[in-house]
Order: structure tokens, then C-alpha cells, then sequence
């Protein structure tokens, strides 16, 4: 059985009562990001607490160091970059009625192909290289996320369990390859070509100028942009999300459910390609191994409190990028690992607040 | 000998393994996918670890791994049976909390963010007869390996022929006529999430006890490789415990070819692609439990 996404709104009901409640359930139910937040912030707090730290204190230094300042806003944003990409992959496929696991192997292959293109061609002049450079980014994430769409559609296998697989097999696969492309006694590939690299926003804002934010933030919001616009306003949009709300019902509406599902993937795993070129072609100009660092997974989570809408996910990849920063900062007196930890609290308490306010917001009704 | 050097190490590699698959045949037969696999054995791992490092003995550890994943997995069991919320989600964020949770505590008790002190292991038996086996006598010797083997065969003989399985296995199929006849299927999941996060503690138990310590994010995706286990063994204990052998003997070809040339990496690949073969019905049919993942609302028939 495919596991309905937890954020896929019931359908609108027909008939409004002529008074409108001030708390209207939709709204009640939109309230479950900010209340699954104030609620893992709150378990954070009596942790901060129970190691003999002041939570206010540190909370508040945790702002600060986040935005209070040209070097952590330009950090935030740098961390919040790829989150924009892996959270809108998620959302995609869960608009679809899909579960995109795989997201950190997409990424994790896009980078992998954005450093192989601008490393072999590293002669190239930039405005060849540098979008060849993303493309290749696009189609390692998109053929990645293809294939558990396929298998989907034409022999109904999960594509939980297959984009798990699929992580570990990108690791391993990359592993293979760096014995042949990693600079000797590394664990990473060669530097890119001039052409491939992706300026700094320090270069123009002086504010940002030690931070390694770069201009892959821009093209993050211009396809949370674009995103929005296929998923609301073109007729394929609203097939993918009239699947995920209703599969029987879209099919007999004509839609070819299938087709539906291996697009979507695909689709979700061309914006997780592209997350990966932050680090590779914005940051170090090198790939890494294990570089992506979670950012797939915390994905989820993104998707998750911006409840499957583009601008839910930036507000969402701001909060998750702070966090990160904040996390680090603050290590000498609460152990950073309390970020973690808030994650996947933050999830937990995500879709669990969902669910209580959906039950209220049925008895509202 | 080499050949049962390898036998050996097979068999000690598929510990881990068969103890957490076996526990995700209990959760999923219930109607509960278990994805906290990978997170309940790395606090149970830490679980043993504590336990032992506190007491100097492993037994003691090893009760507190089975506590530290029931106490896992009755987290998972609010969040998605209490509450019925997304089940894969659910168990994501465990696995997300679970490696923060760790780091966390090896932090503050062991003051080092990689890992722990070195702890007491588990003695073996010393069994007339198994224990002199040339090469295979030390694994056999060892209590946790004839213990997984007693509770493979006990999970099988429990989930088909007793009276739990039966209303277990209701609970996955089809739980309304679980409720027909007045039994709660709340609880009939509860248990086998329960049951799954005791044995994946057990599993995260043997890997400490095995290694003396716990080191962070130790159990590599384990977690994942039992679930594929019980996809590739159709649900049933038996037959997860086979393919948890395979997949051990995977494990334990890298290990005796290491240095050969051959690249470990392609074996490495093998169990994910043998599940998705099974997944794509390319190896056998592999049928879900009817209602797994689908949370329980009586109001919505």
C-alpha cells in the first residue's frame, strides 16, 4: 500500500456554513508547523536546562548568531541553499502521493556529476561550462529519481523501500568511481575549471563578503518560483496534485496515474540533483565524499513545516540553515548534537500536531 | 578452513541482522512500517553500552538495550498508532533524533563525540560438543547467536500459529474485523512495534557487546538491510532470516576478498539490488501485509 503523505489536505468540503468560525479548520490545521516547532523548541529548552545552561540565554544567542550579523546570515542562507532544493523535491513528490526518500542520493549524484562536467571540461568558457555544469547536476538527480518512478509505475513497487535502496547505492556506486577520479590519498575529485564555478554573493555584498553563500541561493528561489508555478498554474501541475489527492478519482478523471508518478519522481529528483551544486560548484569547487551531509534527509523535514508550498519550504530552509549555524555556535556550552536531535523532534512533533489538529478541526466542523 | 572461517563469519555478520528483521516482520504484520529500525538499534547499541559501562556487566547491558528500544519503539507506536500519523515519517525522525540523541549522551557521559569507553563483552558458553567445532565453535559458543536462532524459530511458530499472531496479523490485513469482534487494534499494533523495538535493541546489543564500545552512527544503515531482509523473506520470520544470511554472506565476502583488488563496493550494492529486484517481482511476488502503513481510523471505513 503507498503511504498516503501526511500533509495532503483532505479535499475541500462542498458546502460552507453561511458563519464563519473565527478559528476556520483549514486554518487550525495550517497552525501545525508553528505549534510542532514552539513544541520541540520547548523539549530543547528543558534539555538546554537539565545540562545546567539558561535556555533563554541560549536560544537568544542562537538568534543572534544566526541573523544577527553579515557572517551568519550569509551562513544560514549558505546551509538553507540546498535545503530550498531537497525540501521542494520532497514537496513535489508529496503533492504527487509520493514519498521521495531518495533525495540525499540525488543530491548526492548531482553533485558527484557537476564536479565530474566542470572538472573534464575545465577549459571551457563559463557560459558554456557553467550551465552544462548544473544540467549534469539535473539529469544524474533526475535519472536517479526516474527510476524508482518507473519501477513504480509499471510494476507497483514501493518507492519508499526503493529510494532507501537507491541511497545506498549511490554511495557505493560514487565509492567505485573515486577509485578511478579521487586526487590521490583523498576522498575527493579534482578541482572544477574557472568556467564552472559559481561567484560568491560576497563578491558584491560586502556585508556577506567571509561567507560562503553563493549565487546557487538564487537559482534555489527561482526554482521554488518556477516549481510553484508547474505545480499551480499549468494543467500538468494540476494532474500530478489531483493524483495525490485522489488517485481513483483523477484516473477515471483520465489521467494516466502512472505516467503521473514516474514524472513526478523524475521531476523530484531534478531539483535534488541541483541542490547538490551549492557546495560543489558555489562552495568548495570540488566534490566530497559524504559532502551532502544530511541535507536530503532534513529535506523532509523542510517539506514537512512548509507544508508542500514553495514559499513554506524557503521559510522552512531559513529556520533548518539557522539552526545548523546556531548548532555550531553555540557548542561550547550545549553540545551541538542538540540541533539534531530537534530535527528530528521537530518531525515527530510535525506530524503528530497534524493529526491532533485535524481531529479538531473535524469536531469544529 | 577458509571455508569455515567464512561459514563463521557469516553467521556472526547475520546476528544483527536477523534480530531486527525478525522484529520488523512482528511491526509490519501488525500493519506498522518500522523505518526506526536503524535508529532503535543505535540507542540500543548506546543502551548496552551505558548499561554495561555503569554495572561492568553485559547481561545488564543487554537489558538495557531491550529497554532502551522498547522505550524507542514506544515512541514510534504513539506517534503513529496513538496519534495515527505517517508511519515512514515517524520513523525518519527517529532515526534523525536517534543520531543527535547519541552523539548527545556519549557526549556528556563519555566526554568524546566519536566513542565511548571500552565495556565488557558477553562471555560464551562453554557447550560440550558445539563449542569444540573447529573454526564455527566460538560463534556457536556465543549466547546471543543460539539465542537468535531459538527466537527466529519461536517468531515464526508465534506469528502463524498462536493466538497473537492471528489477531497480529489482523491488525495488517485487515483490521476492522479485529474490531468487529471487540478487540482493540490499537493495542494488537502497539505490541508488535514493541516487540520489533525489543529485538532491534537486542540486535544493536550484540553489535556493541561484538565491539566492546559504541561509536557514532555504528550501525551504518543495519537497520535498513533487516528491512530489506523481511521484504526479500515475504514477511515471515524464516524466511527474513534467510535473507538475512545472504546478506551476511555478502558482508562476509567483502571481508575475505579485501586486499584481493576486487572493488568491496559492488558487493556492497548486492542486498539493495536483490530487494529491488524482489520489490519489482523479478525474484517472486513479494505482498505486503494488506493494511501495512495505512494508520487505523474507525471513523474512516
Amino acid at each position: 500500500m503507498p503511504a498516503h503523505p501526511p500533509t495532503a489536505l483532505p479535499l475541500e468540503p462542498g458546502t460552507h456554513s453561511p458563519r464563519r468560525p473565527l478559528l476556520s479548520p483549514a486554518l487550525l490545521v495550517a497552525l501545525a508547523p508553528l505549534v510542532a516547532v514552539a513544541v520541540s523548541l520547548a523539549i530543547g529548552g528543558i534539555l538546554i536546562a537539565a545540562i545546567g545552561e539558561n535556555p533563554f540565554e541560549i536560544y537568544a544567542l542562537m538568534l543572534s548568531a544566526s541573523f544577527g550579523n553579515g557572517y551568519g546570515i550569509g551562513q544560514t542562507l549558505f546551509l538553507a541553499t540546498p535545503l530550498i532544493f531537497t525540501g521542494l523535491a520532497v514537496a513535489v513528490g508529496f503533492r504527487a502521493g509520493l514519498f521521495n526518500i531518495g533525495v540525499e542520493g540525488q543530491l548526492y549524484l548531482g553533485g558527484f556529476a557537476a564536479a565530474m562536467t566542470g572538472a573534464t571540461l575545465a577549459g571551457w568558457p563559463a557560459p558554456l561550462l557553467l550551465p552544462l555544469a548544473i544540467a549534469s547536476a539535473a539529469a544524474a538527480g533526475a535519472v536517479w529519481g526516474a527510476i524508482p518512478g518507473v519501477l513504480k509505475a509499471r510494476f507497483g513497487a514501493h518507492e519508499v523501500i526503493n529510494t532507501i535502496m537507491l541511497n545506498f547505492i549511490a554511495f557505493a556506486l560514487v565509492a567505485y568511481f573515486g577509485r578511478f577520479v579521487y586526487q590521490p590519498a583523498t576522498v575527493r575529485t579534482a578541482e572544477i575549471g574557472a568556467g564552472a564555478v559559481i561567484p560568491r554573493l560576497g563578491d558584491w555584498l560586502t556585508a556577506l563578503r567571509s561567507a560562503p553563500v553563493n549565487l546557487s541561493l538564487v537559482l534555489a528561489l527561482l526554482t521554488a518560483a518556477v516549481t510553484g508555478l508547474l505545480l499551480f498554474r499549468t494543467r500538468g501541475g494540476y494532474e500530478l496534485r489531483a493524483v495525490g489527492l485522489n488517485a481513483p478519482a483523477a484516473e477515471y478523471g483520465g489521467i494516466l496515474i502512472g505516467r503521473t508518478h514516474a514524472l513526478a519522481m523524475t521531476w523530484s529528483g531534478a531539483i535534488a540533483g541541483l541542490g547538490g551544486i551549492n557546495f560543489v560548484l558555489g562552495y568548495k569547487h570540488y566534490f566530497e565524499q559524504g559532502f551532502s551531509g544530511g541535507a536530503g534527509f532534513l529535506g523532509i523535514a523542510v517539506a514537512l513545516i512548509g507544508r508542500n508550498h514553495p514559499l513554506g519550504v524557503i521559510v522552512a530552509a531559513l529556520f533548518f540553515g539557522a539552526l545548523s549555524h546556531a548548532g555550531l555556535v553555540i557548542n561550547q556550552r550545549v553540545p551541538r548534537e542538540l540541533v539534531e536531535m530537534l530535527q528530528g523532534l521537530v518531525i515527530l512533533s510535525a506530524i503528530a500536531a497534524q493529526q491532533v489538529l485535524e481531529r479538531a478541526s473535524r469536531k469544529l466542523h | 578452513m577458509e571455508i569455515v572461517l567464512f561459514v563463521a563469519a557469516t553467521l556472526r555478520i547475520s546476528v544483527p541482522y536477523a534480530l531486527a528483521s525478525l522484529g520488523a516482520c512482528f511491526s509490519e504484520r501488525g500493519g506498522v512500517i518500522n523505518i526506526a529500525l536503524e535508529g532503535i538499534m543505535l540507542i540500543g547499541a548506546l543502551g548496552y553500552v551505558l548499561g554495561a559501562h555503569a554495572t561492568g556487566s553485559g547481561w545488564v547491558g543487554v537489558a538495557a538495550a531491550v529497554l532502551a528500544g522498547l522505550a524507542t519503539a514506544a515512541l514510534h507506536a504513539i506517534v503513529t498508532v496513538k496519534f495515527g500519523a505517517d508511519q515512514i515519517t515517524s520513523g525518519l525522525g527517529i532515526n534523525l533524533f536517534a543520531a543527535g540523541l547519541t552523539r548527545f549522551v556519549l557526549k556528556q557521559v563519555f566526554h568524546s563525540s566519536s566513542n565511548s569507553a571500552r565495556v565488557v563483552g558477553l562471555e560464551g558458553f562453554s557447550m560440550p560438543g558445539l563449542s569444540s567445532i573447529p573454526g564455527i565453535g566460538p560463534v556457536l559458543a556465543s549466547p546471543l547467536v543460539l539465542l537468535t536462532v531459538a527466537l527466529v524459530a519461536a517468531g515464526q511458530w508465534l506469528l502463524f500459529r498462536s493466538v497473537f499472531g492471528l489477531r497480529l496479523r489482523a491488525a495488517g490485513e485487515r483490521p476492522e474485523s479485529l474490531a468487529t469482534l471487540g478487540l482493540s487494534v490499537g493495542l494488537q499494533r502497539t505490541q508488535g512495534v514493541l516487540v520489533s523495538g525489543a529485538l532491534a535493541g537486542l540486535a544493536g546489543a550484540w553489535l556493541a557487546s561484538e565491539q566492546h564500545s559504541f561509536t557514532d552512527g555504528m550501525t551504518v544503515g543495519r537497520g535498513y538491510i533487516a528491512l530489506a531482509a523481511m521484504i526479500v523473506g515475504k514477511w515471515t520470520p524464516l524466511g527474513a532470516a534467510a535473507a538475512c544470511l545472504l546478506f551476511g554472506a555478502a558482508d562476509a565476502l567483502q571481508i575475505t576478498l579485501q586486499g584481493s583488488g576486487f572493488p568491496n563496493e559492488l558487493l556492497q550494492m548486492l542486498p539493495y539490488i536483490v530487494t529491488m529486484l524482489v520489490l519489482a517481482g523479478f525474484i517472486g511476488r513479494a505482498v505486503p501485509p494488506r493494511s501495512v502503513g495505512v494508520p487505523y481510523d474507525p471513523e474512516h471505513l
